[in-house]
């Protein structure tokens, strides 16, 4: 289990270029033998069962955020934007890994007060002296994200890119789980961009025509010192249940199919009202005429950090939760 | 229930008519010698005992609630308005209110948050921002159905739900409510109950009451502010929901009389009652007023804890109105028997 | 059912973004003595059907969105005090003292509380209140709480359907369940009228959280043309002209980019034909309504926006007149009556 994980959120995948995630997954995907392909815009879909009479869509991200490089300047430092949502606080002194290995760290202009902090004041060191000797490494248009370090500590672990990785990882434990026979028609759907505005899903759930839809990503959490003192999820009670995010009400069908499952097995979960962020389910529910979407949640702290931290007790009652409702009649 | 009736009632500070009115049929159905003042006080004459036994025990609580008062009327049709007592200032916008002897129905609107700019949403929204909206034509149209100077008050139902009651003006209907219940009781004594007028802008009826009567002993029925809130800390609560009815100490405006306190502390605990004390030591009730009337009076307050007075819907707990109606109750009978040296 | 107490009983159904189901029940009974069909769709977009008399008549969407905004729960605090989060746009000023419905266990009321004045400190008073100062009381205890209410439970405002003056209401949500009664005018109108034109009058869902019911019911409904019916800003004493419509004047006609020229164009002069009242408005880009989403829907949606004037919107106490209500949903019906295929043949030659 933890070999997966680790693969997986080390793997280079910032938003538009997740091409190493999905060879990685493919390849166990190939393992188990289900149908697969990949999209126009790059999101794997796996085909599973085909006799069921509902058609549910189950998604989770490969890519992930990163930096994409702007400029570099003749002295060899690389300026940047961001691919997603990168937080500034997090950048100063924090390595960064580019597609072909290079490694660089993030510096900062001198700054008099933190709120001054902008990508403009940033930049990548990847020990170049002068512009052509980092041009023999780095391009502009090249991407990196946060240096691989992942780390088990105990029950949880830590690691860049769990969001939403931990997603993909959770998919395919499930993958390997299912029974040959299901009253759905499933598809596994690892999709792209997320991180940009669900773009991947978008396209994927338009396609697929589904009749429901479910995301699986992480969230928030509200148990840390001085936290967001609405949000109520914390790390080790469970998957969440989505009720709401900025981009999808979840539909009630969904949410009571998700509660119930999970009493019924005894899976502890938990109520999840996001404030502020979105998922695939955003895009999923107003695909064509309306798609019926809810979002299972992992836990997580630290999001969008180069440390995100999950707990395996929730990860494994996740994959729990998501095989019960593969196996129930939706 | 009764409480739930005096909070639906209009009653601003200065025209407490309907109040009055609502009580005084109620006194005269008990058949309850009562009379007015000219500034339209309402006395209430408990007889029991020996006759003209008088104990020099006066019971007060206030009729009067905050409010609003039009202050002139826009070529639009809307009504500007003042306050009229204490009106917490950020729960006027969006609600609705009725006017005048009419109960025409109005709102209180102030601009769409859409058209807001940004640093106008972070202002609090004073009263000189706001109007009442009748949906008159123009001026002469609101004319018609209202005038400058009418009186307006919140238009919320009071309900109650098990332990709970919500609505508007509990303070200090919940005292003239625990009043009649004590009127309707016997006692082998007499004493004098007032309902008092214009309490909210300073607590002038109690005054010319207070000189009237001359009395010996004096105990104001109040309902006070409970803070016992989230973003408030324990120490700034005050007073608490649920916890027994209130009794002061010190506020802005008197100094609870040491023998009434005591009796209402030795009282509530023989019944094992609970109470609690009142830890704000500012603001102002009728006790004030009294304490200080002619060579001085004894003067004690027991209220209602309530959460959200002064604004469009309060809400307190019935039991703890229940206990202050019995702890009232043995007040009375205690110093009947035992007599209250003061 | 006339149609001031369509809108008191319709303003009394609580109908969050996201949770328009008792809303729609209501709706649906209403409307169904004046349509031939109703079916819902998958977010619960209500679509009634009203046949034209040719079978190749253009097929025309009229929507008008039935949720309102409202709260969410987040959290429930040590002593049973309930945080929450908004479903839509309120101004956080207008909420201390407001009364509400939480969608518990079974419906439970509660007060959105506030610091007594006694509490804040001088520089604290100018500032207005924010949404994280406030908080839900129902009065009971943490266990009780728990018991009836969870995170993620709605919560709707509380206000009864006030008449004021004339032809004056005012109360919650009437932005756009006003718009809801302008389409069962329509209905009302157009069965005693021959109209070739299929018509569908849609109550779309989630239009205060990102017009989602209108992308969808739209693109399963592939329409010829569509109009939305929203409400716009009234008049209010300190506004400026081009802010708002006075109200009692007529339903507004919107032209602009997100608006098809000759739609705006022909809701005008069917106006002026049948001498009904009407005031126009120019929106610079993608209006705030449905029409946002239609008009960019599938090949591309010929949009029109028709509003009701409303005071103080997305407040506890909007304050609409019902004449304009009315008027609206006969010039709709008299454009349907009007509708021929060449007008919708002529949509796309620019």
């Amino acid at each position: 289990m933890k070999e997966l994980i680790k693969k997986l959120s080390e793997s280079f995948g910032p938003a538009g270029c997740e091409n190493n995630v999905r060879s990685l997954i493919s390849d166990e995907v190939k393992k188990l033998n289900f149908e697969h392909y990949v999209d126009t815009l790059g999101s794997l879909i796996v085909k599973v069962g085909s006799k069921g009479k509902q058609r549910i869509i189950i998604a989770a991200h490969m890519d992930e955020i990163g930096l994409m490089v702007t400029f570099i300047d003749e002295n060899g430092f690389l300026r940047f934007t961001n691919i997603g949502g990168v937080l500034t606080s997090t950048l100063p002194g924090t390595k960064v890994l580019f597609q072909n290995g290079t490694v660089g760290v993030i510096g900062q202009e001198k700054i008099k007060e933190p709120k001054e902090l902008d990508f403009s004041k940033l930049y990548i060191d990847i020990g170049a002296s002068n512009r052509d000797e980092a041009l023999e490494k780095v391009k502009i248009g090249h991407t990196a994200v946060f240096m691989p370090a992942f780390h088990q500590e105990g029950n949880r672990i830590t690691s860049k890119s769990l969001d939403d990785r931990i997603g993909c990882f959770v998919l395919l434990e499930v993958l390997k789980r299912l029974p040959s026979s299901l009253p759905n028609r499933l598809y596994f759907v690892f999709t792209v961009q997320e991180e940009v505005g669900l773009r991947g899903a978008k396209t994927a759930s338009y396609r697929l025509k589904p009749d429901y839809g479910l995301a699986v990503d992480v969230t928030r959490v509200g148990d840390t010192p001085e936290p967001d003192f609405k949000m109520v999820v914390s790390l080790g009670k469970g998957p969440a249940v989505k009720i709401k995010d900025s981009s999808v009400i979840c539909h009630s069908r969904v949410v009571n199919l998700m509660i119930e499952t999970a009493e019924k097995n005894q899976i502890p979960y938990q109520l999840e009202v996001l404030e502020q962020g979105g998922t695939d389910a955003g895009s999923i529910h107003l695909s064509r005429e309306g798609v019926p979407s809810g979002v299972l949640s992992v836990p997580c702290r630290y999001i969008h950090t180069p440390a995100e931290m999950v707990d395996l007790e929730d990860v494994e009652n996740s994959i729990s939760l998501l095989v019960e409702l593969c196996k129930t009649s939706w | 229930m009764l409480i739930e009736e005096l909070s639906r009632i209009p009653g601003v500070s200065g025209d407490e008519t309907r109040v009055r009115n609502f009580i005084k049929e109620k006194l005269s159905a008990w058949g309850i010698k009562n009379e007015t003042d000219s500034m339209g006080n309402l006395y209430a004459f408990k007889e029991g005992g020996k006759k003209n036994e008088e104990q020099g025990i006066m019971l007060v609580a206030h009729m009067d609630e905050v409010g609003l008062m039009v202050s002139s009327i826009e070529k639009s049709g809307h009504l500007r308005f003042y306050k009229v007592g204490g009106i917490y200032e950020n729960t006027l916008v969006a609600k609705p209110v009725r006017i005048g002897p009419r109960d025409v129905y109005g709102v209180i609107g102030a601009k769409a948050i859409h058209l807001q700019k940004k640093d106008e949403r972070k202002k609090a929204l004073e009263v000189d921002k706001l109007y009442i909206d009748i949906g008159a034509k123009n001026r002469e149209d609101a004319e018609k159905v209202v005038k400058i100077g009418d009186y307006a008050t919140f238009y919320s139902e009071a309900v109650v739900s098990g332990d709970l009651l919500k609505g508007k003006a509990l303070d200090d209907r919940a005292g003239c409510a625990a009043l009649l219940e004590i009127l309707q009781r016997d006692y082998p004594f007499s004493f004098t109950v007032v309902f008092s007028v214009q309490e909210e802008v300073g607590l002038r009826g109690a005054r010319v009451a207070a000189y009237r009567l001359n009395p010996r002993v004096a105990l104001v029925l109040e309902t006070t502010g409970a803070a016992d809130l989230p973003g408030v800390k324990e120490q700034d609560y005050s007073v608490s929901l649920g916890l027994g009815p209130a009794l002061t100490i010190r506020d802005g405006s008197a100094v609870a009389h040491p023998r009434v306190l005591d009796r209402l502390i030795s009282v509530a605990e023989e019944q094992k009652r609970p109470y609690q004390f009142r830890s704000f030591m500012g603001s102002f009730t009728d006790a004030g007023v009294i304490s200080l009337s002619q060579s001085g009076v004894a003067t004690g307050v027991i209220s209602t804890p309530c959460r959200y007075i002064h604004s469009p819907v309060s809400l307190l707990n019935m039991q703890d109105w229940k206990h202050l109606v019995e702890i009232t109750d043995s007040f009375l009978r205690s110093v009947h028997e035992k007599g209250l040296d003061v | 059912m006339d149609l001031n107490s369509f809108l008191d009983e319709l303003t009394q159904k609580d109908g969050v973004s996201g949770y328009e189901e008792n809303t729609a029940d209501f709706i649906a009974e209403a409307f169904s003595p004046f349509v031939d069909d109703t079916r819902t769709d998958n977010l619960g977009n209500l679509i009634f059907l009203k046949k034209g008399k040719s079978e190749h008549g253009p097929r025309v969407l009229i929507c008008a969105h039935m949720d309102e905004i409202g709260l969410m729960i987040t959290k429930i605090e040590d002593k049973g005090f309930l945080r929450f989060t908004s479903l839509g746009g309120f101004d956080p000023r207008t909420l201390p003292g407001q009364e509400v419905r939480i969608y518990g266990k079974k419906i439970v009321e509660g007060i959105i509380g506030f610091k007594p004045p006694h509490i804040y400190n001088e520089n604290e008073k100018d500032k207005g209140v924010e949404m994280n100062d406030l908080f839900i009381d129902t009065g009971f205890s943490r266990e009780v709480v728990e018991g009836l209410i969870r995170p993620g439970s709605t919560v709707a405002i509380k206000r009864s359907f006030i008449t004021l003056m004339h032809n004056c209401r005012a109360g919650k949500a009437l932005d756009d369940r006003a718009g809801v009664a302008v389409l069962l005018q329509c209905a009302k109108e157009l069965a005693n009228l021959a109209h070739e034109a299929h018509v569908y009058l849609v109550a779309t869902v989630q239009e205060e959280v990102g017009t989602r019911g209108a992308v969808v019911s739209t693109y399963g409904l592939s329409p010829d043309l569509g109009i939305a019916v929203d409400v716009c800003h009234g008049d209010f004493p300190g506004a400026l002209d081009h802010e708002v419509s006075p109200l009692g004047k007529g339903p507004v006609i919107t032209a602009g980019p997100n608006i098809h020229p000759h739609m705006a164009e022909r809701l005008t002069t069917v106006a002026e034909e049948y001498c009904l009242p009407y005031q126009k408005d120019v929106s610079p880009g993608p209006t705030g309504t449905d029409a946002r989403a239609i008009q960019i829907s599938l090949g591309g949606i010929p949009t029109g926006l028709l509003s009701v004037p409303l005071r103080y919107m997305h407040t506890s106490v909007e304050l609409v007149d019902m004449q304009d209500i009315k008027i609206a949903g006969r010039l709709l019906a008299y454009f349907i009556m009007r509708l021929e295929s060449g007008f919708v043949e002529g949509l796309s030659c620019l």
